[in-house]
């Protein structure tokens, strides 16, 4: 039987493996991959973004009690950072999760962002697919949350959720500075803490000053105090509304399609790289190539359009 | 692009003595392994099952409680039932050394134990572990 078939009858270690591969780059994941491409497209993308400490995987934690009482199986992609130093990575974002390990309507993976910069992994969407094939209702993409510009979780999540905590510097002006578009819910984590009233009022102020988002949805903010699990029925609650609205208007086959193109485009790029690539490279012109530009004696422009002229003649 | 090295370290039962594990983790990562760390308090079913979710190529085990006679075994025993007995399961912590025969047996295979150089250990899974 074929890694595909296996994924679809449930094999967890065939999934995993799979999953494996690709965050590898094996050219043997391709296969199965495109065998389970139409088996996807059903699941729920959920992105949870925020800086280190603010309760992200906490959260996911909780939401994955209520979704899991509703019936729902989950999947959860958590990322976390590869140390640019030494390529390695200590992943422990399953620390907060490990209660769902035993669970089989949950499958956890961890991975490193492996130089991958925007908050998720080249792998992410292809992993979130598997688990989609795998029939998960929901899945959850925890992502590292260093920098501030954690744009890809958009072009990914149905639904992207920005947590906040209070007195971060206490200033709102670090928090207008990208994240803002990003959120399409906010929350409030660690109201336990001094300063989450403020924190509020400041978050709604930026929110309103903002401009109004084109889809017309405006974004929610909800207080939670993760580890005792308050608020966070509301904040799920949060995420099927603005799942409705997005049904509603037709936002959400609007991001799809958007989705869809961008994901096509980087796969086409690829390819079509690697070939053009190779192809100089078995033609010995790749170093003679950059030696010419680094000399100055040729430009840039004119030898793609000539590497791409010859490409077409061909044909 | 080259395969990297997937660990899980894993503390089973109720000790609490975190360090070591975390000094193995942290030596790990250092030597550009992948490393799930899962936190304390972790029964053989979570550890079994988070090895298998992650596709690791090696579990690493400690215990400094006096637990690991029956704990390291179930781990081992339920790789083997869920058909992932390719796992490489090793450990380490306060383990006696009249208790290393019978823990080799039940497939645990290797123990370090304290004052264990973390270099040996990173060879240790270089020579064990093949890529490919
Ligand atoms: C520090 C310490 C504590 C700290 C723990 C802090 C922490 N977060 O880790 C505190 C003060 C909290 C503590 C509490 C207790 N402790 Co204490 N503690 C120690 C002590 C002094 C050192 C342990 C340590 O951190 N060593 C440093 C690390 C780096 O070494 P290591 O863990 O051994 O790891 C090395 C190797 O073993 C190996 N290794 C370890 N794990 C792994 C895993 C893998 C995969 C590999 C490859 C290798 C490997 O490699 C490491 C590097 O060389 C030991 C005594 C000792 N000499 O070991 C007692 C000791 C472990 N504690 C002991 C006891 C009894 C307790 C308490 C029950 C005391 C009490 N009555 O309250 C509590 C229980 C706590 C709990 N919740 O479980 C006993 C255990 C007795 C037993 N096994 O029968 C010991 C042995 C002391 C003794 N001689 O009685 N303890
Ligand atoms: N005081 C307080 N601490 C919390 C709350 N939620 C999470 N934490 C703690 O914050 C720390 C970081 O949480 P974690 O979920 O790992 O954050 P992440 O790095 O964003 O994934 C952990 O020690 C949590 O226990 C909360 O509501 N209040
Ligand atoms: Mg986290």
């Amino acid at each position: 039987m074929g890694i595909a078939q296996r994924i679809l009858e449930g094999d967890i270690r065939a999934a995993s493996r799979l999953m494996r591969d690709i965050d590898d780059r094996m050219p043997s994941a391709l296969e199965p991959l495109k065998e389970l491409y139409p088996k996807t497209g059903r699941a729920y993308i959920i992105g949870i973004t925020g800086p280190p400490g603010s309760g992200k995987s906490t959260i996911v934690d909780k939401m994955v009690d209520i979704f899991r009482k509703e019936g729902k199986t989950v999947g959860i992609v958590a990322v976390d950072p590869t140390s640019p130093f030494t390529g390695g990575a200590i992943l422990g974002d399953r620390i907060r999760m490990q209660r769902h390990a035993t669970d089989e309507g949950v499958f956890i993976r961890s991975l490193a962002t492996r130089g991958c910069l925007g908050g998720l992994t080249r792998s992410t969407q292809d992993i979130i697919n598997v688990m989609d094939a795998m029939g998960k209702d929901i899945i959850l993409v925890e992502t590292v949350g260093v920098g501030q510009d954690e744009v890809e979780i958009v072009n990914t999540a149905h639904t992207s959720i920005v947590i906040l905590v209070p007195g971060l510097g206490d200033d709102i002006q670090a928090i207008k500075a990208g994240i803002i578009e990003i959120g399409d819910l906010f929350v409030i984590n660690k109201c336990d803490r001094e300063g989450a009233d403020k924190m509020e009022r400041d978050l709604r102020m930026v929110l309103e000053m903002g401009r109004k988002r084109e889809d017309g949805w405006e974004p929610p903010i909800f207080k939670t105090e993760a580890i005792l699990g308050k608020g966070i029925f509301e904040l799920v609650y949060g995420i099927y509304r603005h799942k409705q609205a997005l049904e509603q208007n037709q936002a959400l086959e609007k991001k799809l399609r958007e989705r869809t193109k961008t994901t096509f485009l980087e796969i086409l790029e690829t390819e079509v790289m690697a070939h053009f690539i190779e192809k100089m490279e078995k033609e010995g012109q790749w170093d003679k190539i950059i030696e010419d530009l680094m000399n100055r004696r040729i430009d840039p422009y004119s030898v793609a359009e000539k590497v791409m002229a010859e490409e077409l003649k061909k044909h | 692009m080259a395969r990297k090295i997937r660990v899980l370290i894993a503390k089973p039962g109720l000790d609490g003595h975190d360090r070591g594990a975390k000094v193995i983790a942290r030596a790990l990562r250092d030597a550009g392994m992948e490393v799930i760390y899962t936190g304390i308090r972790q029964t053989p079913e979570q550890i079994a099952n988070a090895a298998i979710q992650e596709d690791v190529d090696v579990v690493g085990l400690s215990s400094l409680s006096g637990a690991h006679n029956n704990l390291f075994p179930k781990v081992v025993q339920i790789l083997r039932d869920k058909k992932a007995e390719d796992i490489l399961v090793f450990g380490g912590g306060i383990i006696p050394v009249d208790d290393i025969p019978g823990l080799k047996k039940a497939g645990i295979r290797e123990i370090f134990q304290p004052g264990a150089s973390t270099e040996d250990i990173i060879k240790y899974i270089h020579r064990n572990v093949q890529l490919e």
